[in-house]
């Protein structure tokens, strides 16, 4: 361990930064007493740190090289870019993982590689990595591994065994611009090891149906990224494609990386000024909504409007374009009902259904719940007074009133007189 | 108004539960020893902490309270805030009252209040789990400092040692002036003279390091600038998720 190896990390580092996966959740690690070191906590994953742009810090994210042979016109690392390029050793890595680990710095290894003589080459590599931390080391914290696109389906078996969870990224969400973009990628090369993944989780379910201590595949699943900004898909498809990879038994999580312009000089790449930070947003609570709170891809963007609205989020986009839904009695109406409440979130509108039995509730109830009665109040009824309801007044009226309103503040009082001096 | 008096210790709150059935008289305050009686009051009750009573009390609490919430309970209470004292005081005694458990009543302030606290205390349990940086001393031992906001150390030493069994640490909670060691199969407390250097500032000194500490510390510091995306620079979600009070002993921020 020298400063070579330190030049070598922060090369690394900064090229695999744009991968936004960064979870640490979904598998329970008990620790093993006087065995290695390491465990995972109750299926949630640990933060150890925030970065300066406020992405959270949970795994060592780096890649085992950033030598690449592909060209893909997105990609930080591509062939012809003239960026330093660095190569870590197995033992150099694991070293360093094992340290980070010891000193709480990390939860665990986030690796990936730029694609070196031959698809299988590469995946090789990062087996070993992964085989040497837990079977040399003892090391029993997170370990998530890329899947290389083309490698075969025995290695992904491999590294499957050491794995909590596994990732191929699609990073374009349509396969014409995939192809226009990255000509030496498209979608099977995508789907094909996805499917290897798949296949190896659910044949792994039937074996520890019959043996209890069979050794766990991929327990954490799977996730992948998408690239948003970089091609001119509409949300909707995004949206779709992102249904679509959530109703297969083994996706956790798809993840939304705003389009960082790293290569600016490529003809086929918009230019932009920033990242597509607020869309990016919007995606993600898009997303939130498919998987918490029960809407379909369809409610959320069809082809009447196929792209996320900018300045309200989506729920209250979905509300503002129902009003026919509206107003919700809190005291009476399902679950599932209360959810589609802008202003009222998972926690709250769990809160409310366990409530309610004791007593009816009011808007004071309400508010002590944490509902965020600026924006719910257009939506809901709860045997008081009716105040002014989406439904009554227009989507329109409940729109400027809610985008009006920077963060923090106040509502005009609606008794209070105001005298226009004409200043 | 009516004071109770009692040592601040949980057997404490529970034992003045037990007296205050015992004499069918509830105070409006519960006061610790420490702090000063309001200028007027028409009683004081001062409470003797009795395991006995307090188990007694504990045992019928099972009977009206879910296992979760008596957990609540007892991690709200570490909060170690004197006016909460009351707050719990009044949610035990209505959950006595109540004929079927009032855990889910979230119209009740009382209940909203223990519950938005366990909360709290749980969140500070995590965030050390978090932002806990051990540093390696030559001997071997790994020394981390803290200072929680919550008396948590004893709940996050739990967790290090079953994530680190097969290391020794000391990790130590400066605001209060006490730590745990963990020896490779068990923890125990322990105070150290705030004199020594470690202590003082939760940092080893460069002759107690091991040899490699530093540029490990060096390592993680580089890779801590080289993650960030300088075109997404948003200080505010860091500071929202990692809040100041902890970037003292961050090896990262230093």
């Amino acid at each position: 361990m020298t400063e070579a190896t330190l030049n070598k990390l922060r090369i690394l580092a900064e090229s695999a930064k744009y991968d936004v996966s960064c979870s640490s959740s979904g598998t329970v690690r008990r620790g093993r007493k006087g065995d290695g070191i390491g465990n995972t906590v109750g299926g949630v994953g640990i933060c150890h740190s925030f970065a300066d742009d406020g992405r959270c810090i949970s795994l060592l994210k780096v890649m085992l090289t950033n030598v690449c042979m592909y060209d893909c016109a997105y990609c930080i690392n591509r062939r012809g870019n003239d960026i330093p390029r660095a190569t870590l050793s197995v033992t150099e890595l694991v070293d360093i993982t094992m340290e980070f680990y010891r000193r709480n710095y990390i939860e665990g290894l986030f690796l990936s590689s730029g694609v070196v003589r031959n698809p299988d080459y590469t995946m090789e590599r990062l087996v070993r990595v992964a085989q040497d931390l837990r079977t040399v080391h003892r090391f029993n914290g997170y370990i998530h591994l890329k899947s290389i696109p083309g490698a075969s389906q025995e290695l992904v078996n491999r590294a499957g065994l050491y794995a909590d969870r596994m990732s191929v990224n699609i990073e374009i969400p349509n396969e014409q611009s995939l192809k226009y973009l990255a000509p030496e990628k498209n979608f099977r090369s995508v789907y094909e090891p996805m499917g290897y993944i798949r296949q190896g989780v659910l044949e792994n379910k039937e074996d520890r149906r019959r043996m209890r201590h069979a050794p766990r595949f991929v327990p954490a699943g799977q996730s992948t990224q998408m690239i948003v900004g970089a091609s001119p898909d509409h949300d909707r498809d995004i949206l779709k494609l992102s249904a679509a990879l959530y109703s297969t038994p083994t996706m956790r999580r798809v993840y939304y990386s705003g389009y960082v312009p790293v290569n600016s000089y490529d003809p086929r790449l918009p230019a932009l000024k920033q990242p597509p930070l607020v869309r990016e947003n919007r995606l993600y609570q898009a997303d939130w909504l498919m998987r918490f709170y029960q809407f379909s891809a369809d409610e959320i963007a069809d082809d009447s409007h196929p792209d996320l609205e900018l300045e309200i989020d989506p729920k209250l986009s979905w509300a503002l374009r129902h009003p026919e839904q509206f107003p919700v009695d809190v005291n009476k109406a399902d679950y599932e009902m209360i959810l589609r409440i802008p202003g009222v979130g998972v926690k709250s509108a769990t809160l409310i259904v366990n409530a309610r039995r004791f007593r009816r509730l009011n808007s004071d109830h309400l508010k002590k719940i944490g509902v965020v009665m600026k924006r719910a109040r257009y939506f809901i009824t709860c045997g008081e007074l009716p105040r002014q309801c989406v439904s009554d007044v227009s989507p329109e009226y409940v729109r400027r009133q809610l985008v009006a309103l920077p963060r923090g503040a106040r509502e005009a009082d609606p008794l209070q007189l105001t005298f226009d001096f004409g200043s | 108004m009516i004071v109770f008096r009692f040592d601040g210790s949980f057997d404490g709150l529970l034992t003045s539960l037990f007296d205050a059935y015992c004499r069918r008289q509830f105070p409006d305050t519960l006061l610790r020893d420490s702090e000063v009686l309001p200028m007027f009051c028409d009683e004081v009750h001062d409470v003797v902490s009795d395991d006995e009573k307090s188990g007694r009390v504990w045992k019928s609490l099972g009977r009206k309270l879910s296992a979760a919430a008596l957990s609540a309970v007892a991690t709200s209470f570490l909060c170690e805030d004197p006016a909460f004292d009351t707050v719990l005081f009044r949610y035990l005694r209505k959950a006595v009252d109540s004929p079927g458990s009032i855990e889910g009543d979230f119209t009740d302030p009382d209940v909203i209040e223990v519950t938005r606290m366990v909360r709290r205390v749980r969140y500070e349990t995590t965030r050390l789990a978090q932002f806990v940086r051990f540093q390696k001393a030559a001997d071997g031992t790994y020394f981390g400092m803290v200072e929680p906001l919550y008396n948590v150390l004893a709940i996050a030493v739990k967790h290090f040692a079953d994530r680190f069994s097969t290391m020794r640490f000391l990790l130590y909670d400066k605001r209060r002036g006490f730590g745990y060691y963990y020896d490779g199969n068990e923890a125990r407390q322990v105070t150290l003279p705030d004199e020594l250097y470690h202590i003082a500032t939760g940092r080893l000194s460069d002759d107690m390091m091991d040899s490699d500490e530093k540029l490990y510390q060096d390592m993680w510091r580089t890779y801590f600038k080289a993650i960030a995306i300088k075109e997404r620079a948003n200080p505010r979600k860091q500071r929202q998720d990692m809040p100041v009070r902890f970037w003292k002993y961050l090896t990262e921020k230093n």
